[in-house]
């Protein structure tokens, strides 16, 4: 058990989850009070002691399944394809059959046809039945995801397939016709909409299943230390931006809002306690009238650093587009740490979407009007940095003043274009500060078409801002 | 030192009994709490229960509840021990011509002329307590430092008195709504409890237990229409309290059923900014 855990520790270190000793030791101590076989209380008792950080959880959560998956007793892994789940299998069958879905006569999972398979599945989802799910998912697994031992092939493979064969999206829709025939009748808006939420959450659960299922064939497979190692997602604050996935996305974007409040309490923070600014005389002799005109206690000048007005011109070209518009939620959802925020996007022409921004509270409908509305395309859609630029200095280039700070992001991939840097030149002698963010990691810089270090000689820095941590710490830096 | 609790399980009804609804996580940790001797800390959303569960907890074991509000600019005078001047001066002027000054240093300097504040109030109790430092990511980083020692030690030293230990480990929450990131100290002292929004079920249940007069069918359909709010990207999601609020508008009003007009007409209860509930309404109608 010892070798277990510690095992399991240090994967959780290769996570990147700060455990220190005193963490390890409280778990030892926690799971020794713990009844082992209970195993949902087992896991809450490691979590409670090793994971104190919310957004790690789910990494813990990965990491666990790996190294405990195997030892519970409903999880075990014979009775996958052995016999006690076979018979339950035909149990539940039947019972759907009789309820008149499915036609194909006894004769165990394995010999359904898919059409079968998926009659039952539906009758599971319906009924949101979560043993015969489980089973469903194995059986699913087994036929569909064509696992094949040794093979080195990531778990998100076998998912894929498996999912691709289940087609779960058509499954939603026909749990809609099924429940509309149900009620006899049309449901009003309000009630489809709950039952689709309903089923949604179950079609989640039986994704989880499918998932698990594949993990735990996996780790039977390879062993729960090489398994571990294919896992291993980054956490969200260390997903890049530029390669994160749909899931990973949308983690993201749950991260970013209570990452922006953080900021803006520190960044707030940070101007009420800074630095004591000079003695305030006026000040100072008023008081000293309360200890008969001595100045007993000097009183000073509270500094009030200027705010900066922030100008953003952001490239929403497709490769850097999530970028782009991580960058302006955060930096709009700080915006009263800065005077001003104008914020442009271009691809190939430029055009100002502070409006957008303006007319609503909500900035992500704001950024998908620039998504949708924003005037950005020239000729042709591809990326020309020094087009854009140049129309910039020429229709806004008089508003900047000493006293904003303007932001430039993209990864300056300028399809070989002309790059007019002298724009940034210009700008960098009339602005307090020229900064550029790229998403690319600094080795790809300056490779290719990338021409970030032509323009980064005129500017004030050039910041490699691939996930939300280095984002964040730019940020602070900022304001 | 004695246990506080049998089991998991024992946990679990208990709360049940003091009318609140934990899940597996929150009663395996408050039980993990008791056997090692260790403070909880609490984070999740605003309103979810992280308060309410140091106070059922308190009810449960019959113990006495000792609350620190946090807050910017608390200090140690405020949160541990203050010493009482008026009363040290009075003593010194008392008996001006008796006392060599040696007597009256260690006089003064006496637990009598110690005010407690909660911190030590929680440890030097007799009877069981159950302290709880609320919102304590409202403290500056260096204020935290003055929760070390009693969240590991469960001790306070005064300067001129010594060490004070505690008489019984109290069980200590902290909560937190996670406006800032608590120091690597903090965190590493206490059992980690993250209380998010609950599962559609708990939640329904939560609602029967709170709410009276609720029908089953009505508290199916609350639960499920806040889980369907709640997947609406919005600036504050329903809390749970919040949920509960809705629930007892809606039994005021006589409703047996919720349909997409009264529920729109109530949404003011559950969310609480305007853009929220446009585009709550906007969605409960249109799809």
């Amino acid at each position: 058990m010892l070798d277990l855990l510690s095992g399991f520790i240090i994967e959780l270190r290769n996570a990147g989850l700060p455990v220190s000793l005193t963490e390890n030791l409280d778990a030892m101590h926690a799971i020794s009070h713990i009844p082992l076989e209970d195993r949902e209380a087992f896991k809450y008792a490691l979590g409670a002691t090793l994971v104190k950080n919310n957004a790690h959880w789910r990494s813990f959560e990965t990491v666990f399944e790996v190294y405990f998956s195997l030892r519970g007793p409903e999880y075990s892994i014979t009775d996958g394809d052995g016999e006690g789940s076979i018979d339950d299998l035909l149990q539940q069958m039947q019972d759907a059959q009789m309820k008149g879905e499915g036609n194909g006569g006894a004769g165990g999972m394995d010999s359904l046809t898919p059409e079968e398979l998926m009659n039952i599945l539906m009758n599971a989802l319906m009924n949101g039945d979560q043993a015969l799910m489980r089973a469903l998912a194995r059986q699913a697994v087994q036929r569909f995801a064509g696992m094949e031992p040794g093979r080195p092939v990531g778990g998100t493979y076998y998912l894929y397939r498996t999912l691709r064969n289940l087609d779960l999206d058509g499954m939603l829709d026909k749990l809609m016709e099924a429940s509309k025939k149900e009620v006899g009748g049309d449901l009003t808006k309000l009630e489809e909409r709950l039952e689709k939420d309903e089923y949604n959450d179950r079609i989640e659960k039986f994704k989880q299943e499918v998932e698990a299922e594949i993990r735990r064939r996996l780790v039977a497979d390879r062993g729960a230390e090489a398994m571990a190692k294919t896992l291993r997602k980054p956490l969200p604050e260390d997903v890049e931006f530029m390669h994160a996935s749909r899931d990973e996305m949308q983690n993201l974007k749950k991260s970013l809002q209570p990452l922006t409040r953080k900021l803006a309490a520190r960044l707030a923070r940070k101007r009420r306690h800074g630095r004591k600014g000079p003695l305030d005389f006026r000040n100072t002799v008023r008081h000293s009238l309360a200890y008969g005109g001595v100045p007993a206690e000097p009183k000073f000048k509270y500094p009030r650093p200027a705010k900066p007005e922030l100008i953003v011109i952001a490239d929403i070209s497709g490769s850097v587009a999530a970028f782009a518009r991580f960058t302006l939620m955060l930096v709009y959802a700080i915006s009263n740490q800065f005077s001003k925020v104008r914020a442009f996007v271009f691809i190939d022409g430029i055009d100002e979407v502070t409006e957008y921004f303006k007319k609503t509270e909500d900035i992500s409908e704001a950024i998908h009007r620039i998504n949708t509305e924003a005037d950005v395309i020239w000729v042709d859609g591809h990326s020309d940095y020094g087009h854009a630029f140049e129309v910039f200095w020429d229709k806004y280039g008089k508003e900047i003043n000493p006293k904003s700070t303007v932001l430039l992001l993209g990864d300056a991939r300028n399809n070989y274009h002309a790059s007019q840097a002298w724009v940034i030149k210009e700008i960098r002698q009339k602005a307090r500060h020229v900064y550029w963010l790229n998403p690319e990691p600094r080795s790809y810089w300056n490779t290719g078409d990338s021409i970030v270090g032509e323009y980064g000689t005129h500017t004030d820095g050039v910041y490699e801002c691939r996930n939300l941590r280095q984002l964040e710490a730019f940020v602070e830096k900022l304001a | 030192m004695d246990n506080r609790f049998e089991s998991v399980q024992s946990v679990r009804d208990g709360l049940k009994d003091v009318n609140y609804l934990a899940d597996d996580g929150i009663a395996g940790v408050v039980f993990l709490a008791d056997r090692l001797g260790k403070p909880i800390l609490v984070e999740g959303p605003a309103g979810t229960g992280k308060t309410q569960l140091a106070k059922s907890v308190a009810e449960l074991i019959g113990a006495k509840l000792i609350r620190l509000q946090c807050y910017e600019g608390l200090d140690e005078s405020k949160a541990l021990y203050e010493w009482n001047y008026k009363k040290q001066l009075l003593r010194i002027q008392a008996d001006r011509n008796s006392d060599a000054w040696s007597d009256i240093h260690d006089d003064i300097f006496g637990s009598e002329f110690l005010l407690t504040r909660p911190l030590l109030e929680a440890i030097t109790s007799k009877e069981p307590v159950v302290l709880l430092i609320d919102e304590v990511d409202r403290v500056e980083v260096e204020t935290e430092a003055l929760l070390l020692e009693i969240l590991s030690e469960y001790q306070v030293s005064i300067p001129e008195l010594g060490t004070i230990t505690a008489t019984q480990i109290p069980l200590v929450f902290l909560t937190s709504n996670n406006t800032r990131e608590l120091s690597e100290a903090l965190k590493r002292r206490c059992l980690f409890l993250h209380v998010d929004y609950p599962q559609m079920e708990r939640e329904k249940e939560i609602v029967l237990t709170k709410v009276p007069g609720v029908t089953e069918m009505l508290a199916d359909q609350i639960a499920r229409i806040v889980r369907s709010i709640r997947q609406i990207d919005l600036k504050k999601a329903p809390s749970v309290s919040e949920t509960i609020d809705w629930a007892r508008t809606l039994v005021l009003l006589g409703l047996d059923s919720v349909n997409a007009e009264q529920a729109k007409e109530t949404l003011h209860v559950l969310l609480k900014y305007q853009s929220d509930i446009a585009k709550a309404a906007k969605e409960l109608s249109d799809d």
